[in-house]
């Protein structure tokens, strides 16, 4: 179950997956989602650097660069502090399963990587909620950034760890900094006890044992009817045309 | 300031750094008298010859415009607003305070980590998660807490600006009588305050007196403060003299102690701007 930082149990359970850019940990969230959507289960997502009141001023901060370690560090801090205050908890106590694509460790590994002290930010995520399995995508650095860089897509400026002037050039810069991050996380594995799946195997073995991860946690879980309109599309014969049915079958945000 | 104090941990990149200005602070609660004060004093200083500078809260380059706007719609939740509000002290103490501070700037500060404080215990925010959250705020050199009670407050407020939304608390304190909630949070807030002026070592004014009479206060305190920074450019003779007089009793140093209770992250450094010699290390 998912608890809150006094140890209060909540009904809905958090899972959490975790990893460097090209981890492939997005990937494997959303097919779990899809999964437990399938079998019936009332799902909610949320994903890091997105809540609606902060996320503009984040965005400011990086297009101009107004971004220090500390102020970059407070400022997703205070985005997750809005998203776990009017979707993640409130969805908890529903009974919810909600799945967070990167959460608390995220912060941990990058901020540190930034050169900010490792008990504060640790110190400063203490409002957030205990997840009920935290996951890890363990991939080495080489294979990443080979899964990333194909293609030379353009680098952002923070994304590259360029504020830290690693290196002038941006692949440079990130390669050095995806290592930085790369080594934090191994810190926190052992630390927090993050369950690590191999991200070099097969998308699918890797959905495998992600699944049968979560299932013993699955007990308890509310259940909702996907689609409940189905049966009268059937009856009357018709199409649903005017459904908005993305909104409304629980697989929005993926 | 040239000994650069932290509650907690040091902001990354400031651990060694030397700042020969002052950071004096002037904190209380809403609509007594802080900014009037701020702007007499800045214009008394400049008058004689000191370089001053103000800045105050939800003013950062950063952070202001969101959350001002965040506000406006009451859309953030304790633990959001408290981030967001130290998002915003972060950006100015990092862009405005020490780069002022460096250039010697008398820094006067409109309300400091102490109101952030305040504000978030009166919501039942932990006290200690919010002082964590702000261990990074420099130690300043002075603060004066302008202290007031309700009674003096009420008749200062109403011929104003009137009740705020926020400064009534009414985010948490949920009434519909905005006379009735203004009076519970302020005092609340002020008893905040009041318990913080020991924590924190506040200089105490009475600001239940005219305006005269608080600024003369706060001029003849700051005078001392700023003392040591009218000394003329220093020969090598003056330099070693400096040197061996330096004792505990300096009066810049004295003041930026750490207050009781709270771990300061003393840089090691204690020398006079000027004084750096090879010999002086170790």
């Amino acid at each position: 179950m998912a608890t809150l930082p006094d140890g209060t149990p909540l009904r809905g359970k958090l899972f959490i997956v975790e990893g460097i850019d090209g981890s492939g940990k997005s990937t494997q969230l959303d097919l779990l989602h899809k999964w437990l959507v399938s079998r019936g289960y009332l799902v909610a997502f949320t994903e890091w650097n997105s809540s609606p009141v902060v996320r503009q001023t984040t965005k400011r901060g990086k297009n101009r660069r107004l971004l220090s370690p500390t102020s970059f560090s407070l400022i997703h801090a205070a985005d997750l502090a809005d998203r776990i205050e009017h979707h993640i908890l409130p969805a908890l106590r529903a009974g919810a399963i909600v799945l967070a694509d990167r959460y608390i460790y995220t912060a941990f590994a990058r901020d540190v990587a930034r050169g900010i002290d490792r008990e504060w930010v640790r110190a400063i995520y203490r409002f957030a909620i205990q997840p009920t399995l935290a996951l890890y995508f363990r991939v080495p650095l080489e294979e990443s950034l080979q899964r990333i860089l194909v293609g030379r897509p353009e680098l952002k400026y923070y994304e590259a760890g360029q504020d830290l002037g690693l290196s002038d050039d941006p692949y440079e810069a990130f390669r050095l900094f995806q290592g930085r991050i790369l080594a934090e996380y191994e810190h926190i594995v052992a630390e927090f006890g993050l369950t690590v799946v191999d991200a070099t195997q097969p998308l699918v073995q890797q959905q495998a044992r992600m699944r049968r991860l979560v299932t013993p946690h699955l007990k308890g879980a509310r259940k909702v009817q996907h689609r409940p309109w189905r049966g009268v599309l059937a009856r009357e014969g018709l199409h649903g045309r005017y459904l908005n049915t993305s909104a409304a079958d629980g697989e929005q945000g993926t | 300031m040239t000994q650069v104090l932290y509650y907690g941990h040091p902001l990354p990149g400031l651990a060694d750094t030397r700042l020969p200005g002052k950071l004096i602070v002037v904190e209380g609660t809403d609509g007594v008298g802080r900014s009037t004060q701020i702007a007499l004093l800045r214009e008394w200083l400049e008058a004689n010859g000191f370089a001053a500078t103000e800045t105050g809260l939800t003013r950062s380059e950063l952070a202001a415009a969101g959350l001002k706007k965040a506000k406006r719609g009451h859309t953030m939740g304790d633990l959001t607003m408290n981030l967001f509000y130290a998002t915003d002290f972060v950006d100015r103490l990092e862009k405005q305070i020490v780069p002022a501070l460096r250039a010697g700037f008398v820094v006067l500060t409109d309300r400091y980590i102490y109101s952030l404080i305040a504000r978030a215990q009166v919501r039942g925010v932990d006290p200690q998660w919010i002082r964590d959250v702000l261990g990074f705020a420099l130690i300043p050199d002075a603060v004066f807490y302008l202290k007031i009670d309700i009674d003096h407050l009420l008749p200062r407020v109403i011929n104003s600006r009137g009740f705020d939304y926020w400064e009534s608390g009414t985010d948490y304190l949920r009434g519909d009588d905005l006379y009735e909630n203004y009076v519970r949070h302020q005092t609340l807030l002020i008893e905040q305050f009041d318990a913080m002026a020991t924590e924190y070592q506040f200089h105490v004014v009475d600001a239940t007196r005219n305006v005269p009479e608080v600024f003369g206060d706060l001029r003849a305190a700051i005078s001392t403060i700023v003392a040591d920074m009218q000394a003329p450019a220093e020969s090598g003779v003056s330099r070693r003299r400096t040197r061996r007089r330096r004792s505990p009793a300096g009066a810049g140093r004295d003041r930026s102690g750490g207050p009781r209770g709270l771990v300061a992250t003393s840089q090691a450094d204690t020398q006079q701007p000027g004084a750096t010699t090879q010999g002086a290390r170790g």
